[in-house]
């Protein structure tokens, strides 16, 4: 297959499979059948572009000119197929959860949440192979558009009412900071396309820079930098395969993930480092990481203090991305993986003891190890390798995150992410702790979670550990990317 | 045949519309109309690809040169209203028949058609006229017609309305007819072309500052500018529904083509380079506008209403465009007519549908309408997503031009204020769409009627609205070289 071909089947083939989960929509095990099959499908379009980019070549496609001069315009590089890759491979091993959860929980409008997943997996598919920040825009705001009715998905008020904050704010952010940043971009340098080394260096001086750096980083609210990360604890009365995917993965990682082409293909690492006044995203990143950790620790229940989570994790790619040094942008291309198997598998698992125990708070899961151990190993390796602890792919995204502060002397940064540490392994570890050796409540006795989330969980849960003992491909991709700059 | 295309244009809707009162018969009026507007979007059509090869296309009535006769006068800029003004216009007609019959009494409905064809004579007068006295004559015959027309509404304060719309009206056309009495008196001429060429002769004297300023201003109140924009709420919020839809679609942007046309095209860069205010004031104005208009809308309850105060923040756009006084500026301006004119005509067709199904304008009555008519309520939210400017569709691609315009012309806060404009227009058409999508129909008002879409003669219109207002959203490359070239072409040619 020609990498146009494959390019352009990674945005079509889920529109497609929108297309047939509709017509199925009468016959549930089709339906199913197709969700699988397209992703499957995505998976193999977005495999075929992999041995491209490992060789150094960066696979274009010219889609159409919306404006004269102004084209959607896809180029794939290294961190777009890191990105690419990691949403379409856990969308299988979503999709095989989702059947199992939807099903279980008797949830209502499942033809709509397969269709707006299958959406929501072409915007992300989009966003990883914007070739220009139009492009990127375009699909973010597609995302929004197409996660909305997965958040509302239940219909309660209290739905509604996150549904509200949830589009309010990343729309707000998007059109208010974000689209200006962009006009702004392009007013000042006459193209949006990616380059290596930036397109603003020689375009903008001065505070400027400064101001333009915030419209774009609180423009970008599906990077949940504080103060606008209230989104994504209110995302979380979605169904949890929505939490898994979407706010664990694809939409939060689509945020990180332009946040590092913003910084590394817009602004370029050496106008930033030439600018002290942008020094204020350092601060803000690890304001993030710390005061979130502060909040999950105090939360009991388990979804939302997996959010609060996400938001601390997010903000160590955003801290990687300020620190400003080649190694730590290697940590963030690094972390926007391991923190995806990670989150996902501590999701997973949260879905599965809802599922099987229906029970959401932390205080509730005394001795609930000995009743779902897959589950509740699964759940360990997830929080270790949130920690960072080998042997987790967690290890080694952080492992460069430091390297790359130290190389130089960030020691704002070594001390944010020690620190955070510690707050993580606070967490997680009293939740393991009581899964395993606190005495159960035998009232309501239940066993694991059907079969297809179980096999789901624990396959994130191995490839968290596979990663960090092979790490070559994942690497030599994040490698490429400072290596192009 | 191809020379007389713009005699053709008045003349279809001229000759059909006695022909609807002398047969008196509703139906053939209104497929007369249908056969009217289809006609003359062929002709429009026609126009703008001669005029792609042309600099312009010009026109002597019964063969009379310029300065004794009436010319008509095609450029790019006409043009290409001429196919907004004339698209819409058709598919509005082929959508309004169900609709109109259930709007308004039955025996005046062949009255009806005939006054919808002598506005519609009178809009494509105004836009291919080149003389300042037929352009006022072509105003007039607009005017009084939408004036009849507003005034059928089944709402007894359509009456009221048509009867403010008609004094402000009467004041704006006085306006301009003196501004062109005044031009008139100054120059000795009034064709638009001579005019531009005398008026720098006698640019110093306060007749033509005064000419300016009533011109200006009438138009502006014909135009529904802030803060002369009163007349427009209640006229589009109680007239029959699918003339609300039209008249969003047209009035105001034909109005504000003849608002350039006399900024860029008689007057003249070098005329308007010496009042140096006047572009602060226009953007003052616009951007209050923009401001206002959208700030009313959130507290609305009634759908048209809100549509209508909608309409008057997009009126403060498309003039903040031109009042940059840039290439880049009126292009987004001009862009925006032909993106609002889909995106508010599409929005009033979806409610004319809804009107037709539940006779409720109220928003609260559109409770879980998403259930019952999920095709006219899917038109309704994504061309309500197009005005709010989102990816993809015709109104984003304006947003683009327009704040991309006001950044290169140095005004950031325009850009800023534009974008929280956009933002309020999330919060006033979100509400709308949770109530749509998200909300139970409360049980009182269940009816039979409830239950079922919009009929299909109403339905296939709206969605080819729709279409074109993604298809214009996502490949803009026809709209956007016509208006880069159309606003060069305007700017070169501003004496």
């Amino acid at each position: 297959m020609n990498t146009q071909l494959a390019m352009m089947m990674t945005i079509l083939v889920p529109i497609i499979g929108a297309v047939l989960i509709r017509l199925c929509s009468a016959r549930p095990n089709l339906r199913e059948a197709m969700t699988l099959l397209t992703a499957l499908l995505l998976l193999v379009c977005v495999g075929s572009l992999l041995p491209a980019v490992l060789d150094g070549h960066q696979p274009e496609l010219l889609l159409l000119e919306t404006i004269p001069g102004l084209p959607l315009f896809f180029k794939l590089e290294p961190l777009g197929m890191i990105f690419a890759l990691v949403a379409s491979s856990l969308w299988i091993v979503n999709s095989v959860y989702s059947i199992g959860y939807m099903r279980s929980n008797n949830e209502h409008h499942q033809t709509r949440f397969y269709i707006c997943f299958a959406v929501a997996l072409a915007s992300s598919m989009g966003i990883a192979l914007a070739g220009n920040m139009f492009t990127l825009f375009v699909f973010y705001e597609v995302l929004t558009l197409s996660t909305y009715p997965l958040v509302i998905h239940k219909g309660t008020p209290e739905a509604k009412r996150a549904g509200r904050t949830y589009l309010g704010i990343l729309m707000g952010t998007s059109i208010g900071f974000l689209l200006l940043a962009v006009l702004w971009t392009w007013s000042v340098s006459g193209t949006l396309d990616f380059q290596a080394g930036g397109i603003l260096a020689g375009n903008i001086q001065g505070p400027a820079v400064a101001l333009l750096l915030f419209l774009y980083m609180y423009g970008l609210g599906k990077a949940a930098l504080m103060p606008i990360h209230r989104w994504l604890p209110a995302a979380m009365v979605a169904p949890t395969p929505v939490s898994a995917l979407l706010h664990a993965v694809a939409v939060v990682k689509a945020g990180v993930f332009s946040v590092v082409k913003v910084v590394v293909y817009i602004f370029g690492l050496d106008l930033l480092n030439s600018v002290s006044a942008s020094q204020w995203l350092l601060y803000m990143a690890s304001f993030t990481v710390l005061t979130a950790s502060v909040i999950a620790l105090r939360q009991d229940n388990l979804k939302r203090r997996l959010a609060y989570s996400t938001i601390s994790q997010l903000g160590y790619v955003v801290l990687a991305c300020a620190v400003l040094a080649p190694l730590s942008i290697i940590g963030a291309g690094l972390h926007i993986v391991a923190h995806a198997f990670g989150k996902i598998t501590l999701f997973f698992a949260a879905g599965a003891i809802y599922t099987a125990a229906h029970k959401t708070q932390v205080s509730e899961l005394d001795g609930i190890g000995r009743a779902m151990p897959w589950t509740m190993t699964a759940f360990a390796i997830g929080s270790l390798s949130m920690i960072g602890l080998p042997p987790t792919a967690g290890f080694i995204s952080k492992w460069y995150m430091l390297l790359g502060a130290l190389s130089v002397d960030q020691y704002i940064a070594v001390a944010v992410m020690v620190i955070s540490t510690l707050l993580n392994a606070g967490y997680f570890l009293p939740i393991v702790y009581r899964a395993f050796f606190k005495p159960a409540d035998q009232s309501h006795p239940h066993g694991e979670a059907p079969l297809s989330m179980v096999v789901a969980l624990s396959f994130t849960a191995a490839m968290t550990v596979l990663i960090f003992l092979f790490p070559q491909t994942v690497l030599s991709l994040a490698q490429q990317i400072v290596e192009l700059n | 045949m191809m020379q007389q295309l713009p005699a053709l244009l008045v003349l279809i809707p001229l000759i059909l519309a006695p022909l609807c009162f002398l047969f008196r018969n509703a139906r053939l009026a209104w497929f007369l109309s249908v056969l009217g507007g289809l006609a003359s979007l062929v002709v429009a059509i026609l126009l703008f690809e001669q005029i792609q090869q042309v600099q312009e296309i010009r026109y002597n009535i019964g063969g009379w040169e310029m300065p004794l006769g009436i010319e008509y006068r095609i450029d790019s800029f006409s043009a290409f209203i001429l196919l907004v003004i004339t698209g819409t216009f058709f598919l509005v007609s082929a959508a309004s028949m169900r609709s109109m019959e259930r709007e308004i009494v039955e025996d005046r409905l062949y009255i009806f058609y005939a006054a919808w064809l002598l506005n519609y004579c009178g809009l494509l007068g105004i836009l291919i006229t080149g003389d300042l006295f037929n352009l006022f004559v072509f105003i007039e015959i607009s005017s009084l017609s939408s004036y009849a027309m507003i005034a059928l509404g089944r709402n007894r304060k359509a009456l009221m309305a048509a009867f403010r719309y008609l004094i402000q009206g009467t004041i704006g056309a006085t306006f301009i007819l003196i501004g062109v009495g005044l031009m008139y008196a100054m120059t000795g001429t009034l064709n638009m072309q001579d005019l531009a060429s005398r008026l720098p002769e006698v640019a110093g004297s306060r007749t033509i500052y005064a000419a300016f300023a009533f011109f200006t201003v009438g138009v502006a109140l014909k135009l529904a500018l802030f803060p002369l924009h009163q007349w427009l709420p209640d006229a589009y919020a109680y007239a029959p529904s699918t003339v609300s839809a039209f008249l969003a679609a047209s009035t105001t942007k034909v109005f504000a083509y003849v608002m350039f046309r006399g900024i860029y095209s008689i007057y003249g860069m070098t005329f308007i380079s010496q009042y140096q205010h006047l572009e602060l004031i226009l953007i003052t104005i616009a951007m209050i506008a923009a401001f206002a208009g959208s700030a009313v809308s959130i507290f609305q309850t009634n759908i048209k209403r809100l549509l209508a105060w909608s309409s008057v923040a997009q009126i403060g756009y498309i003039a903040v465009g031109a009042s940059f006084f840039t290439s880049g500026g009126l292009a987004a301006g001009i862009l925006h007519m032909f993106n609002h004119a889909l995106i508010k005509c599409t929005l009033f067709l979806a409610v004319a549908g809804v009107i037709y199904r539940t006779g409720s304008v109220w928003i609260d009555d559109m409770r879980g309408l998403g259930k019952s008519m999920p095709w006219t309520m899917s038109a309704f939210t994504l061309s309500g997503l197009s005005l709010i400017g989102v990816p993809l569709t015709a109104g984003f691609i304006s947003k683009w031009y327009l704040i991309s315009a006001a950044l290169d012309a140095g005004y950031w806060p325009v850009a800023v204020l534009i974008l929280i404009t956009s933002l309020m227009a999330v919060v006033y058409l979100g509400r709308v769409f949770e109530t749509i999508w998200l909300q139970e129909p409360d049980q009182a008002v269940k009816s039979p009627l409830r239950e079922t879409e919009a009929p299909m003669s109403l339905l296939i219109p709206l969605w080819l609205l729709v279409i074109a207002n993604l298809y214009f959203g996502i490949d803009a490359s026809l709209t956007g070289s016509t208006v880069e070239h159309t606003a060069n072409q305007l700017i070169m040619n501003s004496p």
